[in-house]
């Protein structure tokens, strides 16, 4: 089998395994019992919260554990929203966010609040000066993603961090696609949220994590006991925490060397697929994107289709975001960046991980040119 | 068909199977997103693909939205009031492909009523089911014989003149 699914999940890391089987099978404790067993649970969770606020370049109380990267976004919005009710309720958000964002967006409209769809070019970046102009003086959040999970655009954070703080707005970054996959300290960008998910990086699915600026206003959304500060109530999710900590380690120190042989290798397949099949397009090649994602469109042929045939060759990609997978609508994330929505429908997402290996290219280069070749020769358009 | 994450021995860790397809999950209960063997094979190795030309064209079809989403487009020549040879070209998803494959068969050779009474479910059954989230995709195969067959009885009508599309 070739993975290039990566945005969607990647493989546990044997290294996190082997760091998170102690606290399944000998140091069970609960972290919030007193005596010694549960106070060694303890210890690893904060040291797990240490590493993790070292590779994000923030202080270890200004990082909460979450059940995913779902609910790092859900926490973010509606904690932000609920603890700043008496200034506002206007959110500002982009059309090409994750589902997690968009839908969590929708059901806080729902209940009363307001929300700015910033659009995106061609290029699939958000426009500033437009943000600007849907900032008002009752913004209280701004939301935009570090990367799209589709397409890989990076979107211009660091000035959108400039421009929430010179208008009072808090910024949250949905960096789930971008941790652990650049150099660089994610604190560092200037936002006062950001949220991630250990299973992009190595790490185990079910846990996540979200930075809070200190002093940023937060609401919890599960109450309980005082886990997390207060702000996420449950016992600590101990052997997740620890290996996510690890996984994020392991992925910041490889970040460098790895975001330049991914991007190698992701742009040789796009240089060579794009001279081997006629019409074919790389959607979001015009603006700074992730190394490791390539969204190509072949026109003519459904994306789904290339995806069970290659599924058939041994080879894992996607349509696009894995939430919508089977949704027969084509990814809103292309058509707002204005694809003919036929173009949408034909596009195609491989995802490079750090298990990618170079003769993988060619395989997967070979297997879609033929691919492609049959499907065009069913297809009616 | 096996495959599965197979163990790799030194590390325990799940790694890269060889074949193609994961066994366990015909064993899902509840609607999945998969496709079952007898659809992947209509879809890999579709019957009746192709044109037929103008001369021999007696119905023709084409269905689906001309801008977005899926489409067909399905050729028939009839011949003594039965459904002689059929073609269908498709651009959708797996279940499209495979649905307009299996219709094709199931009206070849039949009389131009019997054509007409396949349904949708027909041709679900006929490949043994699929998803329940690609259940919109049959749709198109059987509305595209209809309406090739109407093509063919206004031709009929108009005592036609074999111009095509």
């Amino acid at each position: 089998m070739i993975y290039l699914d990566h945005n969607a999940t990647t493989p546990l890391d044997p290294r996190v395994l082997e760091a998170m089987l102690p606290y399944l099978r000998e140091a069970w404790g609960n972290p919030s019992s007193p005596y010694r067993f549960g106070q060694q649970a303890r210890a690893a969770v904060e040291r797990a919260r240490s590493r993790v606020a070292e590779c994000l370049g923030c202080r270890a109380d200004e990082v909460l554990f979450t059940g995913s990267g779902t609910e790092a976004d859900n926490l973010a919005l509606r904690g932000v929203l609920r603890a700043r009710r008496a200034r506002g309720r206007h959110v500002v958000t982009s059309a090409i966010e994750h589902p997690a964002v968009l839908r969590t967006c929708a059901a806080l409209e729902a209940d009363g609040c307001r929300i700015d769809y910033v659009p995106v070019g061609r290029d699939g970046v958000v426009d500033l000066a437009t943000v600007e102009g849907m900032l008002g003086p009752d913004t209280v959040l701004l939301s935009v993603m570090h990367a799209n999970n589709e397409t890989g655009v990076l979107q211009p954070i660091t000035e959108l961090a400039a421009l929430a703080r010179s208008r009072g707005v808090l910024l949250h970054v949905d960096a789930v696609q971008t941790a652990g996959k650049l150099p660089g300290r994610l604190a560092d960008l200037g936002a006062d949220l950001v949220s991630l998910s250990a299973h992009k990086l190595h790490g185990p699915k079910g846990v996540g994590a979200l930075y809070v600026r200190k002093g940023t206003p937060l609401d919890p959304l599960i109450t309980g006991g005082e886990h997390e500060r207060g702000l996420r109530a449950g016992t600590e999710n101990v052997a997740g925490i620890v290996g996510l900590a690890e996984a994020l380690a392991l992925a910041c120190a490889a970040a460098e060397s790895e975001a330049i042989r991914q991007a190698e290798l992701r742009d040789r397949l796009e240089r060579d697929l794009l001279a081997a099949i006629p019409g074919a397009r790389v959607n979001g090649a015009a603006a700074p994107r992730v190394p490791n994602t390539t969204n190509l469109a072949f026109p003519g042929v459904d994306g789904e289709s290339v995806v069970v045939a290659l599924d058939l060759r041994g080879i894992c990609c996607s349509t696009g975001s894995a939430c919508s997978t089977g949704d027969p609508e084509p990814s809103h994330v292309l058509l707002a960046m204005g694809l003919d929505p036929r173009d949408a429908q034909s596009s195609v997402r491989l995802s490079l991980g750090r298990e990618t290996r170079d003769e993988d290219i060619a395989t997967v280069l070979h297997a879609l040119v033929e691919v492609v070749g049959q499907l065009r020769a069913v297809s009616s358009l | 068909m096996a495959m599965g994450p197979q163990r790799t021995p030194d590390t325990g860790q799940q790694g890269p199977g060889d074949d193609p397809l994961p066994e366990q999950m015909e064993d899902l209960p509840g609607p999945v997103l998969y496709y079952n063997e007898l659809v992947l094979d209509h879809f890999t190795r579709p019957r009746n693909v192709g044109e037929l030309p103008p001369a021999e064209t007696d119905g023709f079809g084409v269905v689906g939205d001309p801008t977005c989403g899926d489409q067909l487009k399905l050729w028939i020549s009839v011949r003594g009031g039965r459904i002689a040879r059929i073609r269908f070209k498709s651009f959708g998803c797996p279940g499209a492909i495979a649905t307009s494959s299996m219709l094709t068969e199931l009206a070849q050779g039949r009389s131009l009523d019997e054509a007409r009474r396949i349904t949708d479910d027909d041709v679900i059954e006929a490949l043994g089911g699929i998803p329940e989230r690609k259940r919109h995709c049959s749709l198109l195969g059987v509305r595209g014989l209809h309406a090739a067959l109407s093509d063919w009885e206004a031709r009929r009508a108009s005592e036609g003149t074999r111009t095509d599309r």
